[in-house]
């Protein structure tokens, strides 16, 4: 069970918080211009990271607000939580193999 | 040599008191340069090397397993087989490998324990049953059976599971695979390994892969734990791991890693011989010979590699066991544990060329790939020894991400993924 610090309510259950998977995926500028390869990496491409994830989470049952959190997938120890449109925190983001 | 097991391979043996059983395979030492290394050594990367040997007469072959045979999702599944899905791609595919499954253990000389027991898919609400109706059609015309069992009928072949229909979940009807079951996880890593190793296959265990070595867009072999090794082809089969050794070949795949957990209970008398599923409140219940439940229960919903799982699946899983089966409320669950599954936005595995040349990944069977290692060895040793897919597993290509030509299994493949 995680405990997640909402940065907007304080920790609470991760019973009351929704997934978002990856963080810092960005639309793209000119959707046209894409490529079907381009349109696949965007929709369905994901690090998937083993180490230290950068994802997003909203607090669905809470404030219901989105904000991102970086993450260690193996020992899930949340490292840093931040907010939506700032750049991730100065963390060492370590993978494993 | 490997020694056929027969009753009087044991009648023999017992005469000496069982001291005198030959290893089952053989534990070398890599060599410098293989024709195909397969990374993973669990049901799927075993059954590919054995094809590999037997169907294409590729012997030079090697099996890279970071740990030991069989000790990632092979040991960690619920041993439920079945091959009713939905759409054509995926029964022709699941059905293939229960055609397989059901001649194993005289093709292994190996007992696998395939027990066609029966599996039951549950439909609770108006919209399951006719999504079950659906499915059990599309079944039919794939030439896989599947029938319809109404509650009456649930209740004389499962007198457990509560069929009043005034509680949570009522039942209001179900499909059943007669010639679905379980099989013996552990045997079937074993049996393949042992045959695989004694057509030439190389089994190299406690061997993590940590890079791949690739020249002009073209795999040239392996770095591992135990050095370099040298390879004209490599077939990696990781599950959960996928993602991870992708990153190390510079692509990345649609995959998501979810801990996906189990657990057992304490042993008791036998009181129900067949696979009980609910898709929709993730319960999957069945019994095995030692007398204990063992218990599926859905993925946690947060990528992760931990093989734990998150406790409110755990609690939400046993909430709809002793809803469905109100015997069990009280027994005590003995074990409880995870595996990391490798899902796929559609639920469908990917059995491909990758962007790098003579690498070969099969991957993202998410979470249901037990059912389908003999089918899944099979088509991935065709796939690797003829550079191309076979009809089989053409459709499940990396590409269909790109082009648009998803095989939709969630929740259409009977359980809500």
């Amino acid at each position: 069970m995680l405990l997640i610090p909402c940065p907007y309510c304080g920790p609470r259950s991760e019973t009351e918080f929704s997934y978002g998977n990856q963080a810092h995926i960005a639309r793209p500028e000119d959707p046209d211009a894409l490529s079907d390869g381009d349109w696949a990496a965007y929709v369905f491409l994901r690090d998937n990271t083993k180490g230290v994830y950068l994802e997003r989470w909203v607090h669905s049952h809470g404030c219901r607000r989105w904000f991102n959190v970086a993450r260690h997938t193996v020992s899930y120890e949340i490292l840093a939580v931040y907010e939506v449109g700032t750049p991730p925190p100065d963390i060492e983001l370590k993978t494993e193999i | 040599m490997t020694r056929r097991y027969s009753i009087f391979a044991l009648v023999r043996n017992a005469l000496s008191y069982h001291e005198n059983w030959p290893q089952v395979w053989r534990s070398p030492e890599p060599r410098p340069e293989y024709d195909v290394i397969i990374v993973g050594g669990g049901g799927h990367g075993l059954a590919t090397a054995y094809y590999l040997a037997k169907e294409h007469g590729i012997t030079n072959v090697a099996v890279i397993e970071r740990g030991w045979l069989g000790g990632g999702n092979t040991g960690r599944n619920t041993t439920i087989v079945r091959s009713n899905y939905l759409w054509d791609e995926s029964a022709a595919l699941y059905e293939h490998a229960l055609k397989l499954w059901e001649g194993l253990s005289r093709e292994l000389n190996f007992n696998v324990m395939f027990s066609q027991r029966g599996v039951l898919n549950l439909a609770h609400n108006q919209h399951d049953l006719r999504e079950l109706h659906r499915r059990i059609n599309a079944n039919r015309l794939n030439g896989i059976d599947s029938e319809f069992l109404t509650p009456r009928q649930i209740q004389a072949m499962v007198p457990i599971m509560d069929l009043r229909g005034n509680g949570r979940y009522p039942v209001l009807g179900a499909s059943l695979q007669r010639r679905g079951g379980t099989a013996r996880h552990d045997a079937v890593a074993w049996g393949y390994a042992r045959q695989a190793d004694a057509r030439g296959v190389d089994i190299i265990q406690e061997c993590p892969v940590t890079g791949f070595r690739i020249t002009n867009g073209r795999i040239e072999g392996v770095e591992t734990g135990k050095g370099f090794i040298r390879a004209k082809k490599v077939g990696v089969v990781v599950a959960g791991h996928a993602s991870v050794l992708a990153n190390m070949a510079g692509f990345r795949l649609p995959i998501t890693s979810l801990p996906l957990q189990a657990l057992v209970s304490e042993p008791v008398k036998p009181v129900i011989d067949t696979v009980v599923m609910s898709g929709a409140v993730h319960a999957y219940v069945s019994q095995s010979d030692k007398g204990e439940l063992v218990i599926g229960a859905g993925v946690d919903k947060y990528v992760g590699y931990g093989q734990r799982g998150s406790l409110p699946v755990t609690e939400e899983t046993l909430a709809a066991v002793c809803e469905l089966f109100p015997l069990f409320r009280r027994m005590r669950m003995m074990r409880q544990w995870g595996g990391i599954v490798d899902t796929c936005p559609d639920a469908s595995p990917i059995i491909s060329r990758t962007p790098v040349e003579n690498l070969f990944f099969n991957c993202g069977w998410g979470t249901g790939g037990f059912k389908a290692t003999p089918g899944s060895g099979w088509v991935f040793a065709y796939t690797i020894a003829r550079g191309e897919p076979h009809p089989l597993n053409a459709a499940f290509s990396l590409d269909r991400f790109r082009t648009g030509y998803l095989i939709d299994e969630h929740g259409a493949a009977a359980v809500a993924h």
